[in-house]
């Protein structure tokens, strides 16, 4: 028996970045912000926590610019659980990321959420060990991110209103587009890169294989186990769910039936079961009264 | 009548259970299927029918351990490891297999089916995670392993065959770091690998596991 050793470790490889999201999937990643409701979240069953300052519906009633969290507070979610810790930056803005990878984050969420720092360039993540995810909204925007390096790609949907109808817009515009590039001939794929502004090899894979190079979850909307159901079905590989846990009447069981539909989705008597008596899911908006979406944010 | 391609396994050969509660047991299914086998995915009591061995793939262990304890798997599996059922666990799958977990919850129910103590995250943190070439008895050429926030294992026992170890870098997490840690170890009908032998294309450990499956079914 021979010992590997230690100094040929390869960190930060692509297989390495993606392989963490491949072992999210099937599961719940949870927006908390504080050590409290992030133990909240992990006795529920959730795969991994965002650490942030505000959940997005605050950050939306509040205005104003929206950054990154305080390293202090990232670390005292970090001691406080054993699962994955991940933490935004705002687009473009690697001088956060790199604070965030110094911290030992485990995923970057280069996000919309937060206010943008550049309106013509996402982060260049292949520069970072730490793997990152990107929202998105149609698979042009998605293949772009993983071009500039992304790992795991959520569909965007429309952060803090509790509403899905963004998210499954998304999601279906994605995984449509997938389906129809997989019925392309060879001659088509060079339209639909130009049309998708994406990398031809990235369309090609795409022809191939008929998924995204990289693991596709969705956020942006989900407040009920239902709901978690929905996108699953839809071809979501997992789901965060950021305001509707703790803007709910009774986050700890809210998170718990949550994380119990996306492990049975295909099963409605699952998903009846866990929903019953959980209380008021969070308030939710209509798309046509917000006067800032997210979604847009992002190129 | 044309004869079938045998690319697809036939019924004479053994059924894999993956338990697909979280995590990637996708991959499982896949190498599992590409090594000559039949795999299902594992959800329910009930999907452990017909089922000759069980694969418990990567992911987060104390996701997985509260929906082993909710969906009832928990003591279905128990029963059927109690009762020789072969195993193969890697990374958070090797955590349920031990049996006991350092840096856990305390909360988390373990199987223990192999006598082994594995540290949780033991490697390190995400940015830490790593490839390295493995060398392993049993295998003529090194195997490229993935290790993500990986475990390791503190402790084998008398009855535990270490099939490959690793020399941990020098930053990881733990302080005291060891000279090396087994990664692949085996003990009766159980196999565990802090590693994922699931997200390469090269399918020499799940073979390793179907000869112990078919050793298993021979007896």
């Amino acid at each position: 028996m021979n010992s590997g050793d230690g100094a040929s470790h390869l960190v930060g490889t692509v297989r390495v970045k993606r392989g963490l999201a491949d072992m999210l999937r099937g599961g719940v990643i949870m927006d908390v912000v504080t050590p409290e409701q992030a133990k909240i979240a992990e006795d529920a069953g959730a795969v991994a926590v965002m650490a942030l300052e505000r959940v997005p519906a605050d950050i939306r009633r509040d205005g104003g610019v929206a950054r990154m969290s305080d390293p202090a507070m990232i670390e005292g979610i970090q001691a406080a659980v054993t699962i994955p810790v991940m933490a935004k930056a705002r687009i473009g803005h690697f001088g956060e990321a790199q604070v965030l990878e110094s911290l030992d984050v485990d995923y970057i969420d280069e996000s919309e959420v937060l206010t943008p720092a550049d309106e013509a360039h996402h982060i260049d993540k292949w520069a970072f060990t730490v793997p990152f995810v990107c929202g998105a909204t149609n698979l042009g925007e998605a293949l772009r991110r993983i071009s500039e390096g992304a790992c795991m790609i959520r569909s965007k949907g429309e952060a803090g209103t509790g509403n899905i109808v963004e998210a499954v817009r998304h999601l279906r515009s994605i995984t449509g587009d997938i389906r129809k590039i997989t019925q392309a001939d060879a001659a088509e794929l060079f339209d639909w890169a130009k049309q998708l502004q994406s990398p031809l090899g990235l369309v090609q894979e795409i022809a191939e294989t008929g998924r995204l190079p990289v693991p596709l979850f969705c956020a942006g909307g989900i407040a009920t186990p239902a709901d978690a159901s929905l996108v699953m079905q839809l071809g979501a590989e997992a789901v965060f769910v950021g305001s509707g846990i703790f803007k709910s009447e009774d986050p700890g069981p809210r998170a718990e039936a949550i994380v119990e539909a996306t492990t049975h989705y295909r099963d409605p008597s699952v998903v009846a079961k866990v929903s019953r008596g959980l209380g008021s899911a969070m308030p939710g908006l209509e798309m046509e009264g917000l006067d800032t979406k997210l979604a847009e944010r992002g190129w | 009548m044309p004869a079938r391609k045998s690319a697809t396994a036939s019924d004479s050969q053994p059924l894999i259970g993956v338990v697909a509660l979280q995590g990637a047991a996708a991959e499982h299914v896949a190498a599992f299927r590409r090594a000559g086998a039949r795999a299902v995915e594992v959800r329910v009591p009930a999907d452990l029918d017909g089922v000759d061995a069980v694969a418990l793939p990567g992911g987060e262990s104390t996701t997985m351990s509260h929906l082993l304890r909710t969906s009832g798997l928990f003591d279905a599996l128990s029963e059927r490891l109690a009762g020789g059922m072969p195993a193969f666990g890697t990374c958070a799958g090797m955590i349920l297999l031990a049996v006991d977990v350092l840096d856990g919850r305390p909360d988390q129910r373990c199987f223990g089916a192999i006598d082994i103590s594995v540290r949780r995250n033991a490697f390190g943190r995400q940015v830490a995670s790593f490839e390295a070439e493995l060398t392993a008895d049993g295998l003529d050429e090194p195997f490229k392993a993935v290790f993500i926030r990986a475990p390791w294992v503190e402790r084998a026992g008398d009855s535990v065959e270490v099939l490959a170890e690793i020399t941990p870098a020098s930053n990881s997490s733990t302080d005291g770091v060891p000279s090396s840690v087994p990664v692949l170890c085996r003990s009766g009908p159980i196999l565990v690998s802090s590693f994922h032998p699931e997200l390469t294309a090269d399918d020499r450990i799940h073979q390793i596991f179907l000869d112990m499956v078919g050793a298993s079914m021979a007896r």
